[in-house]
């Protein structure tokens, strides 16, 4: 296991150092000249002299890389954003928790919901819920995360008033956050109230993020059931005489729950890039509405920073869940 | 009835009619509900963006702000306008048709685009092997470490926003999803004895690439590809959507058209809802097509129901 883990991360230097290439090229490839496009528009003769320096802009362009290099891993120095006049490092400190609530519990609420609708449409295989299900499941895929996040904030805020359109927590309450995760942050200091006002604001955004995963997590855990279903070490188990409830429960579910569980790790790119969208429509101060805002200041040492971030993670993440995958089923580590 | 007899009975109902496998698969793809849907509403997107000028009742520009209520709301549905017209009194309808040409357009070329390229360094990784290989497969990875939206955007952000620029980024996008598809059914194919067979005889490496390895790999990038076409035109309009669309407003793409109507939900929900139906029936339309052809095209799904 030890060994496999050690391979995967040498695999992943690689990787973040063509990510890394890839983002030091696309900053030179920007309209302007590096230091006038991170520094936009207080691009003044000195700051730009100093940023030359400071990246080595007028060295060759392998040791610009270096000390590109050097300023975002070893210093944590994304440069500082045009727009807020803040370091993009102590903006994601704040958005990135954001962005992680929300796709937490967009996350939550597929699983919880797809999970058992997949199950119960293998159980009635070919039934009325059954294709009922698929249905919606293909729906789900194929409605943009944009319009459906409009569509509920039409009915949900617009038309019945029920729960908030816009933001993390309604502006009139003045709470501690130690930790940027609103969620958290309400257990912590035990303020129920602004908890119940942070959960609201959360349901529209995390249905509208959670719509294609829970369609996905549908699909595949019907397919897994209706596969496990048919194993032999299910019928042993009915044969044996085991209730049904048990069997389902103890034999397929829990062999069912393998290929999800991979699945739900595979959809947190998805739920990066859909971020943008619903954070954008729900004005949800995260990563990806601060990334939209980006494009339109010409902020590109946000949008560098961010996207650097972003795919860190990503790539972490998707590490996280090979090894998971690979501790809940051991024939994958000797392929 | 015993196995064996369902079994005889399973194959002689799925007795190739005498075709290739793309002439079986076709026969399976017709007699599947789903994806007869998918056909007619795909259709129906294909029909609207090519006749757009000879359907629509007026021109996509073609304002008349005196339709407008007081307050500048717009009124709905009605015989004149069966979609209603929009902020500046242009028919939707002939809106939404002439959308339908933007994202048709769009998606077929960024598809294609990230298609070709895709294939390309797919089948030069998967058969050349090595060096080659591993150089275009990790070039590949680092494409797919950045979450496809965001490089999308980050591609928009240095080229600058607009409809060309919207299709370069797409395509992109789409590179390492098709090399890597086809990289794996190459390596998976060359494995196959009429590999091995039209080695022995001496035909060129080039040859059995093209004549033996390619045709058979070709179902999976069919798929794929049209399962591409239903996410490009889900990204075209987010893209729009975010403002990184045609920069001219009065463009009839369907993302931008959702973007300035937010504000006007209460008064006119229907600015909104209209375009975004037709992104759904346009994406529905491919995914179902998509599904169809899978199951067509794969044996072991095909009989599972």
């Amino acid at each position: 296991m030890l060994r496999y883990v050690v391979r995967r991360l040498l695999l992943l230097v690689p990787i973040l150092l063509g990510v890394s290439l890839l983002i030091f090229f696309w900053i030179r490839a920007l309209p302007g000249s590096p230091a006038e496009s991170l520094l936009g528009e207080r691009a003044t003769p000195a700051l730009v002299k100093a940023y030359r320096e400071k990246y080595g802009l007028n060295k060759p362009i392998y040791r610009q890389y270096f000390s590109y290099l050097k300023t975002t891993v070893a210093d944590h120095d994304l440069g500082v954003s045009v727009a807020s006049h803040r370091t993009v490092t102590s903006e994601i400190k704040q958005r990135f928790p954001a962005t992680v609530e929300l796709a937490f519990a967009a996350m939550i609420f597929a699983t919880f919901l797809g999970v058992p609708l997949g199950f119960f449409a293998a159980k009635r295989h070919g039934g009325f819920f059954d294709n009922g299900t698929l249905i919606g499941s293909l729906l789900g895929i194929s409605i943009p995360i944009f319009f459906l996040a409009i569509l509920l904030k039409y009915f949900f805020s617009v038309k019945w008033q029920l729960l908030p359109s816009v933001g993390r927590i309604d502006v009139t309450i003045d709470a501690e956050h130690p930790t940027n995760f609103y969620v958290l942050d309400a257990i912590i200091t035990r303020d129920w109230s602004t908890l119940w006002d942070v959960i609201k604001h959360l349901i529209l955004p995390a249905i509208a993020l959670g719509s294609i995963p829970l369609a996905v997590i549908t699909r595949i855990t019907r397919a897994s059931v209706l596969d496990v279903q048919n194993e032999d070490y299910v019928r042993t188990a009915r044969a044996k005489g085991l209730s049904p409830r048990v069997v389902d429960r103890r034999h397929v579910l829990r062999n069912a729950l393998l290929p999800i569980s991979t699945i739900i790790g595979l959809q947190v790119g998805l739920l990066l890039s859909g971020a943008v969208l619903t954070e954008t429509v729900f004005a949800w101060p995260g990563m990806g509405s601060w990334l939209r805002d980006a494009i339109f200041n010409r902020d590109y040492a946000v949008l560098q920073g961010g996207i650097l971030f972003l795919a860190v993670v990503f790539v972490f993440v998707n590490l996280i869940v090979d090894i998971s995958y690979a501790i809940i089923n051991p024939r994958i580590r000797y392929s | 009835m015993s196995v064996a007899e369902i079994e005889s009975h399973q194959l002689a109902h799925e007795a190739p009619s005498g075709g290739s496998l793309w002439h079986e698969a076709g026969h399976r793809l017709i007699r599947n509900p789903t994806a007869i849907i998918g056909m007619v509403l795909v259709s129906l997107f294909v029909i609207a963006a090519i006749f757009a000028p000879v359907i629509a009742p007026t021109g996509p520009l073609d304002q008349n702000l005196s339709l407008l209520k007081a307050g500048g709301i717009p009124p709905g549905p009605s015989i004149h306008h069966i979609l209603g017209v929009d902020l500046l009194g242009r028919d939707v309808f002939t809106r939404i048709l002439y959308g339908a040409r933007y994202s048709l357009m769009i998606a077929v070329v960024s598809v294609t685009v990230g298609l070709s390229i895709g294939i390309l360094l797919g089948s030069l990784a998967g058969y050349l092997g090595g060096a080659v290989d591993s150089t275009i497969m990790r070039l590949m990875d680092v494409m797919l470490a950045i979450p496809g939206l965001l490089f999308a955007i980050g591609i928009v952000a240095m080229l600058g926003p607009g409809l060309r620029q919207i299709m370069i980024a797409i395509g992109v996008v789409n590179i390492p999803i098709f090399a890597r598809l086809l990289r794996g059914s190459i390596l998976s194919q060359r494995e196959n004895d009429f590999v091995l067979a039209a080695q022995s005889v001496g035909v060129k490496r080039r040859g059995i690439l093209f004549s033996h390895i390619l045709p058979n790999s070709i179902s999976v990038v069919v798929v794929q590809g049209t399962l591409a076409m239903a996410t490009a035109i889900v990204d075209v309009a987010a893209l729009g959507f975010l403002g990184l669309g045609p920069q001219d407003p009065s463009t009839p793409e369907w993302g931008t058209m959702l973007t300035d109507v937010q504000s006007y939900l209460q008064a006119a929900p229907w600015l909104a809802i209209i375009p975004g139906a037709a992104i759904v029936v346009a994406v529905l339309g491919f995914n179902l097509i998509g599904d169809g052809l899978r199951e067509a095209l794969d044996p072991k799904l095909r009989t599972r129901g």
